[in-house]
């Protein structure tokens, strides 16, 4: 099975570590996991503020890069439910042109429209593709530390990955899982949303890590660093003590590398 | 008189108003929390919810799609029961047959029953013009008017308000419009519904004109259907002479076997309750009574035209998206400026109303799309494509476009990304951690920035991933 990382231009950039500890996992477990280098962006921030064409462009490379795998997983519930909640409604949605351009249109349509109905069901984020592809849930990880979980918005409701990333949790050894008051309330990230709607979406943020610092846990965790970054810059704006970590680095964690970063 | 939304400032701006009003937070949160937690627990005793849910969303869907059909279908029927039917295009006109209509009976007053279509087209505002004055009968309404405010919920137009402001608002406002409040009047909810009770009485018995919207219209017979909790609404429509109902076209619904599903959908999905209390249906008036039903356009055949955002017509106004979007529980109704807020406002009214207004067009953003008005929607409006289909539309600003498009140029080649990660690495200790600059600022006022690493992790695979 060829297995791609789709990485995303958020981890790539930022989070690197989140990637090393995908390939470390994976190969931990077995996978042989490849990063088809000429990977950028899913298009998701074009798409929701508004620039489709723009989106539209970038999900043409996307395809065209992950086409060739079997696989492709990415540690990020927002790109993966982008791709595959969202290239078909950009399919579906691309008829609106100049009936003069309606051939090459047409054409551009079709192969993009085949392309998604090909590549998008081959996506899968982290915890779906260890759970359902793998068929794993002890990852053989270690990490003994106090956790509380936060269900991103695009992971439970567009991905729906339901118990998955809670149960990959539960596995890991030495790790006491405290349960987050309304974990499935929105934390106010929403891309653009933080900077357009600033004051709503610091008004969510602070209920969000209200709740967190509740549960008294070392650790917040996510499958998403979007979401990790706008409530983690919240909770160091605070000095609350509280990390937050993504998934991926929690299950890579083992013995000799206990508490890692 | 009641205030309208003219002249609301657009939505960031507004909304950051009312996050700092911590009373109105504490008023939204208690309340949308409270029928939140109802509407979950009804519906999970529901074992086929879903199915209902999207036969729901069928019916309205075939509902739109022969419209024409359904509506020359209702008039015929309402014209066959004695009654009359007028068309209006735009609020202009649906305020102008009603004023005519009430001032052809002679009178001067009004009652209504809770109605989104007259708060759409500013009626009482229109009729007040005309001398007339309308007085809003459901309990809510009641003291969103005496309280000379805005609706803020669909559902519960004064949710943002609690039982001692409503105390207040009673007992400064009554005696101006009607029978005054009593004396010793508490913030008990029991007695403040007395009071509304008594000041009510006297209106229904006194007002011979009535005016009304409908939840449903049923077109095989004609029928029109009116779901409430209180009986008022039941008052207005049984009491005086003239009854005028305006509706929006989509209301309809073919038979009464598909109301059967309706009647269904929507107490749980709003009130969280089993079955509402009150449902009338009439065709054309009751005995002796003059009926006029108007059929209001306003915008709407302009969103049947889109075949994406039509689907907002699909909305039987149940505010399940209100009570479970994260914004507008921070926020409330009021800085929507719109009759129709939260989720479904986001999308209705710019559609409604066109984006030439600087709130109109702030409106689709005003949410984190995080997708949780689509799944309790009980029609299965899917709001978060909608928003990201208006934004589509435009406009956007000049310096945000130039933004987008530079870092479409980076993305489209791995080497121009790479190139940027490499200056970013470089500078990383030049990157300020609580203040950035321009946009930024919005960021950095509540949250730190992620520190840059020193490497991509392209550029970790590059030297040892493979």
């Amino acid at each position: 099975m060829r297995v791609a990382l789709f990485v995303t231009c958020v981890n790539d950039t930022l989070f690197p570590n989140t990637g090393k500890a995908v390939v470390s996992l994976l190969r931990r477990l077995g996978v042989d996991v490849d990063f088809p280098q000429e990977q950028t962006c899913c298009g998701q921030m074009h798409v929701n503020t508004g620039y489709r064409d723009e989106g539209v462009r970038l999900a043409r490379g996307f395809l065209s890069v992950f086409g060739r795998y079997d696989a492709v997983v990415s540690p990020s519930g927002s790109c993966a439910s982008m791709v595959r909640e969202q290239y078909p409604k950009l399919a579906a949605g691309m008829g609106a042109t100049r009936a003069k351009a309606f051939t090459r249109v047409h054409r551009g349509r079709t192969r993009f429209a085949e392309a998604v109905a090909e590549v998008t069901p081959k996506v899968y984020d982290l915890s779906e593709f260890l759970v359902d592809v793998l068929g794993v849930t002890d990852v053989g990880a270690c990490f003994p530390h106090r956790v509380t979980y936060h269900p991103t918005c695009h992971s439970l409701r567009g991905l729906r990955v339901g118990d998955r990333p809670v149960r990959l949790l539960e596995a890991v050894r030495g790790l006491e899982l405290v349960p987050l008051p309304q974990a499935d309330e929105c934390c106010g990230f929403g891309g653009t949303f933080a900077v357009k709607n600033a004051a709503v979406s610091a008004a969510m943020c602070a209920d969000k890590i209200g709740h967190v610092m509740d549960t008294g846990a070392e650790v917040l965790c996510a499958a998403d660093n979007s979401c990790l970054m706008h409530i983690g810059g919240a909770l160091r704006r605070q000095r609350s003590g509280v990390r937050v970590m993504h998934l991926a680095e929690i299950l890579a964690s083992t013995e000799d590398l206990g508490a890692r970063r | 008189m009641s205030r309208t939304f003219v002249g609301m400032p657009a939505f960031p701006r507004a909304a950051e108003e009312a996050v700092q009003d911590s009373q109105l937070r504490f008023n939204l949160r208690k309340a949308t929390h409270t029928i939140r937690g109802r509407r979950a627990a009804v519906v999970d005793e529901v074992p086929d919810w879903a199915a209902m849910r999207a036969a729901g969303k069928v019916v309205k869907d075939d509902v739109l799609r022969n419209l024409e059909r359904y509506l020359l279908q209702v008039e015929e029927a309402v014209t066959r029961a004695g009654g009359h039917v007028h068309w209006a295009a735009d609020a202009a006109e649906a305020n102008a047959i009603v004023t005519r209509l009430v001032e052809d009976t002679g009178h001067r007053e009004v009652v209504k029953v809770k109605s989104m279509a007259t708060q759409e087209i500013g009626l009482n505002e229109a009729l007040a013009q005309a001398g007339i004055t309308a007085y809003e009968t459901d309990l809510a309404e009641l003291i969103v008017q005496l309280g000379d405010d805005l609706p803020s919920h669909i559902l519960v137009p004064a949710i943002h308000r609690n039982r001692s402001e409503i105390r207040e608002i009673f007992q400064e406002n009554m005696a101006r419009w009607g029978r005054p409040a009593p004396d010793g009047l508490t913030d008990e909810p029991a007695t403040l519904a007395d009071a509304a009770r008594l000041h009510l009485r006297e209106r229904f018995l006194s007002t011979k004109v009535g005016i009304s919207g409908a939840n449903f219209v049923i077109a095989e017979t004609g029928t029109l259907v009116v779901l409430e909790s209180e009986g008022n609404g039941r008052m207005c429509l049984t009491l005086p002479e003239t009854l005028i109902s305006v509706v929006g076209i989509e209301k309809v619904l073919p038979t009464w076997r598909d109301l059967d599903l309706f009647l269904r959908l929507l107490p749980r999905s709003s009130t969280g309750e089993r079955m509402n209390p009150y449902t009338s249906t009439w065709t054309a008036g009751v005995e002796g009574q003059e009926f006029h039903l108007v059929l209001l356009d306003n915008g709407r055949t302009r969103v049947l035209a889109d075949e994406v955002g039509r689907q907002a017509l699909r909305c039987i106004r149940c505010s399940a998206c209100l009570n479970v979007c994260p914004v507008y529980e921070r926020v409330g109704g009021h800085a929507y400026g719109s009759v129709y807020p939260g989720p479904i406002g986001a999308i209705l009214t710019p559609q409604l109303r066109g984006t030439a207004s600087e709130l109109d067009a702030s409106l689709p953003y005003a949410s984190s799309l995080c997708g949780a008005c689509y799944d309790v929607c009980p029609v299965a409006i899917d709001i978060p494509e909608v928003l990201v289909h208006l934004r589509a539309r435009g406009p956007h600003p000049a310096g945000e476009r130039a933004g987008m498009r530079a870092a479409g140029w980076v993305f489209s080649r791995a080497s121009r990304l790479r190139g940027v990660q490499r200056v970013m690495s470089r500078m990383r200790r030049f990157v300020p951690r609580r203040w950035l600059p321009g946009p930024g600022s919005a960021w950095t006022q509540t949250r730190d920035v992620p520190a840059v690493p020193a490497e991509s992790f392209r550029e970790w695979w590059e030297r040892e991933g493979r």
